[in-house]
């Protein structure tokens, strides 16, 4: 399952979507700090932009519930839907 | 009453589908401004924020049926210029430059157009203005939250040449209890639209304005025509300032830019400590924190007025 | 964009302003050829964008073109107030009659280009102006319509009652350099002097051109033709590494801007700062509470985690600095937890502790609450507007003095 904890920042994108050609796209698309790429059909995490998370959910909002969660780390909660 | 807005007022945001124009677009209507029209060359169709984009001015007018009071103008450096004439010969008033980075003969141009057509331009490289609770046109205050928190209405005007600072002051102003009547972001270029001294005649006429404050920086001459100003009309409204950047008189830091594009110091003639004997001859107090701003202008209002006169 | 004297005379004559014949040589070699082009004795000048060129030994004058090489030779090596010059100038020894000023200048009140001419010139127009106020014409110029040579001429006229064909040959020239300011954005365009020479007619004899760095993108083409060399150093001094770090690392990402200077800074606080009129009043308020800065800072327009680490790193990397100060005016852009999570990273990528080492966070506005929850894990109080720019200043001076002193 792609998951990376930055300093600050943690995104969980689950197994299910993560092979997703049209998600891998979607996701690359939709977030404004390119976090998400699409590797060849795959979604891969850009590790250096993890931290670059502005909270906007937009990936959230753009995969199945539950299928993307991004963590703070720093309080200990999570964005999903 | 504020100045230069009012209930009613409308405006159009040219350069609509920019980044940072659709987060002050969103950001107007959300405090409740009357945004009703964008233009984009080429995107005529589109929407921002349920705001149609045109690719015309004159479009957004037709579409309107009626007379359109103001615009903010966002758009790319190399095309401000051409922007605001469209806005001007199209008979808009009041135009908010917010490009930065204009060269300066593009400005001045604007500005002489302006003149000739009777329109005012506020900037360049400024955030826009807010009569609190009224209209807020740009970017100035940041969301409609933000800003309700910062700019509560109120009796003091505010002119500031550095956009941020507009909004510390009125916090502060907001926090004492003082309120804003209408702030103004004039922009921190070696040339703007409206100066100091272009704009007091309109806080002068308005009766909800009791005392200004401005901020001001090293650079340029607006103090000077400020103090004049203020003794040609007979001018007696209270006027409280702040001076920022008076390190940049030290000898080591001579001929350094710093802040604002119009912050170059080129000689004694522009520094920090001279705006300030000059501002504090003229009887307009220069306060050294922004935190002792309120109780300056609560001073001038409390010897401008005897008790109960000058009440809201 | 300040110009060399040798690219000024170029834009001049371009405008069609006449100019004694010059050189502009790199070489002792190329110095002694321009010598001979031109003929009889010359001066050596050196090209520097610094004053006292004279008195620094930057000036010589030659009789042969030999000599002229011997003292290009010299003077290429020579620095002069910490510059190499660029090359030198070759100009002839004039026969000048009479000197006269020339210049078009913004009037930043008036919102229009002026233009002064005095029949006083090589001396300083200031002086002139002050001693000597009905020797110098003055005239503002429309910025929209096209500028016609009566206005020069009721300027001329104006200084010192010039006419006759002082004032028909003069007149010409100063409505050239009315038509180059306004053609090359020129924030100052100035010739002085202006000479008659003794066969009656005028020459530029020194010009000194500033170019808006706003504009300098839209000329291009025609300073590249000139022969201008962009890349050449026209700081009034030489950047630092902290500076010049800084400049990279906001080229390198377009979201925000940071800028950092630490010209003429001597302290031991690092600034973490912004925007533009925030952080000339908390650097005046940490001066006036006797903090000494280490160094200058705006940060501005949202700038991206990475942006906001860069900088603190940079600042956090200079000598003597155990401590810094992130403060900002009430931010409404720029994010206050984006900021947070930049100056946490740079601490712990330098194996700070952020509680030790950021002396005081005073960031109210956009996304205030989030910024707070970054700093509480890692024990950094947050200040928002209920603590002054100038109380958060102090705060960050008496940490500092308290860590540094007894």
């Amino acid at each position: 399952m792609p998951e990376r904890d930055a300093i600050f920042i943690g995104i969980v994108v689950d197994d299910s979507i993560a092979g997703d050609a049209e998600m891998a796209s979607k996701l690359e698309e939709v977030c404004p700090v390119d976090i998400y790429a699409d590797a060849d059909g795959k979604v891969e995490i850009v590790d250096e932009n993890v931290d670059e998370c502005v909270l906007c959910e937009l990936c959230i909002q753009a995969a199945p519930p539950g299928k993307v969660v991004v963590k703070k780390l720093y309080d200990g909660t999570e964005l999903k839907r | 009453m504020s100045i230069l807005l009012n209930k009613d007022f409308t405006f159009i945001v040219q350069g609509i589908t920019g980044r940072e124009a659709v987060n002050l677009t969103r950001e107007c209507l959300d405090y409740g401004s009357k945004v009703v029209g964008g233009v984009t060359p080429g995107r005529k169709g589109r929407e921002v924020h349920g705001v149609s984009v045109f690719d015309t001015v004159a479009q957004a007018i037709e579409n309107h049926g009626s007379p359109i009071d103001g615009s903010v103008v966002t758009v790319p450096p190399a095309f401000t210029k051409d922007a605001v004439f469209e806005a001007i010969e199209n008979g808009i008033g009041l135009i908010v430059v917010v490009t930065e980075r204009i060269p300066r003969l593009d400005v001045a141009q604007m500005v002489e157009l302006a003149d000739e057509r009777g329109a005012r331009i506020v900037g360049p490289n400024c955030l826009g203005l807010i009569a609190p609770g009224v209209c807020k046109m740009g970017g100035i205050g940041g969301p409609a939250k933000d800003a309700a928190k910062a700019y509560s209405p109120g009796s003091v005007g505010v002119m500031s040449r550095s956009g941020g600072m507009t909004t510390e002051i009125s916090s502060t102003l907001t926090a004492a209890g003082l309120g804003v009547s209408t702030a103004v972001s004039i922009g921190g270029d070696a040339i703007i639209g409206s100066t100091y001294a272009e704009l007091m005649p309109l806080f002068e006429a308005d009766d909800q304005t009791q005392a200004i404050v401005i901020y001001t920086e090293p650079g340029g001459r607006m103090e000077a025509e400020l103090v004049d100003w203020r003794s040609e009309a007979g001018s007696e409204l209270p006027i409280v300032a702040f001076m920022a950047g008076k390190f940049m008189d030290d000898e080591e830091m001579k001929g350094m830019s710093f802040g604002h594009a119009g912050t170059i110091v080129e000689g004694a003639e522009d520094s920090a400590t001279q705006k300030i004997a000059r501002l504090q001859d003229a009887g307009i107090p220069v306060v050294e924190r922004i935190d002792e701003i309120p109780g300056a202008v609560k001073v001038k209002l409390a010897v401008g007025a005897p008790a109960g006169a000058r009440g809201m | 964009m300040r110009f060399y004297e040798y690219e000024s005379r170029r834009i001049v004559e371009q405008a069609g302003i006449p100019v004694t014949e010059y050189g502009f040589a790199k070489t002792g070699t190329e110095a002694r050829e321009a010598a001979g082009r031109i003929g009889g004795p010359t001066v050596i000048k050196s090209q520097v964008l610094t004053g006292g060129r004279m008195k620094a030994g930057g000036v010589k004058f030659a009789d042969t073109p030999e000599e002229a090489e011997a003292h290009a030779e010299q003077i290429l090596k020579l620095e002069i107030g910490g510059h190499m010059p660029v090359g030198v100038l070759v100009d002839p020894k004039a026969e000048v009659e009479h000197e006269y000023y020339a210049a078009v200048l913004w009037d930043g009140r008036a919102k229009r280009p002026m233009m002064l001419f005095s029949d006083m010139g090589g001396i300083d127009i200031e002086q002139v102006a002050e001693d000597h106020p009905d020797h110098v014409g003055r005239g503002h110029l429309s910025n929209l319509h096209p500028i016609p040579d009566f206005r020069a001429k009721e300027v001329i006229a104006a200084a010192g009652g010039l006419t006759g064909r002082e004032l028909t040959r003069a007149t010409p020239i100063l409505a050239s350099l009315a038509r180059l300011q306004r053609d090359y954005d020129m924030t100052l365009a100035e010739i002085n002097p202006l000479a008659r020479l003794s066969d009656g007619s005028f020459v530029a004899l020194d010009a000194h051109m500033e170019m808006e760095d706003e504009a300098v993108g839209r000329h291009q083409r025609v300073l590249t033709e000139i022969g201008v060399e962009l890349d050449q150093p026209r700081e009034l001094y030489e950047p630092s590494d902290f500076e010049r770090n800084v400049k990279a690392i906001d080229d390198a990402d377009h979201r925000g801007v940071i800028q950092g200077k630490d010209h003429g800074f001597v302290g031991d606080l690092g600034l973490v700062i912004g925007a533009g009129g925030g952080s000339l009043t908390l650097t005046d308020a940490v001066r006036s509470q006797g903090g000494k800065p280490a160094n200058y800072a705006e940060i501005g327009g949202n700038p991206s985690v990475a942006k906001s680490k860069g900088l603190a790193m940079e600042v956090l990397k200079k000598d003597g600095v155990e401590k810094i100060a992130v403060m900002m005016s009430i931010v409404s852009n720029t994010r206050v937890d984006i900021v947070a999570r930049g100056v946490i990273a740079a601490c712990l990528e330098m194996g700070r502790d952020p509680a030790e080492t950021i002396a005081v966070f005073r960031i109210p506005g956009a996304w205030e609450e989030e910024g707070a929850k970054i700093l509480g894990k890692y024990g950094v109080e947050f200040r928002d507007r209920g603590t002054s720019m100038w109380e958060a200043a102090g705060e960050a001076v008496e940490k500092v003095q308290g860590g540094a002193g007894s």
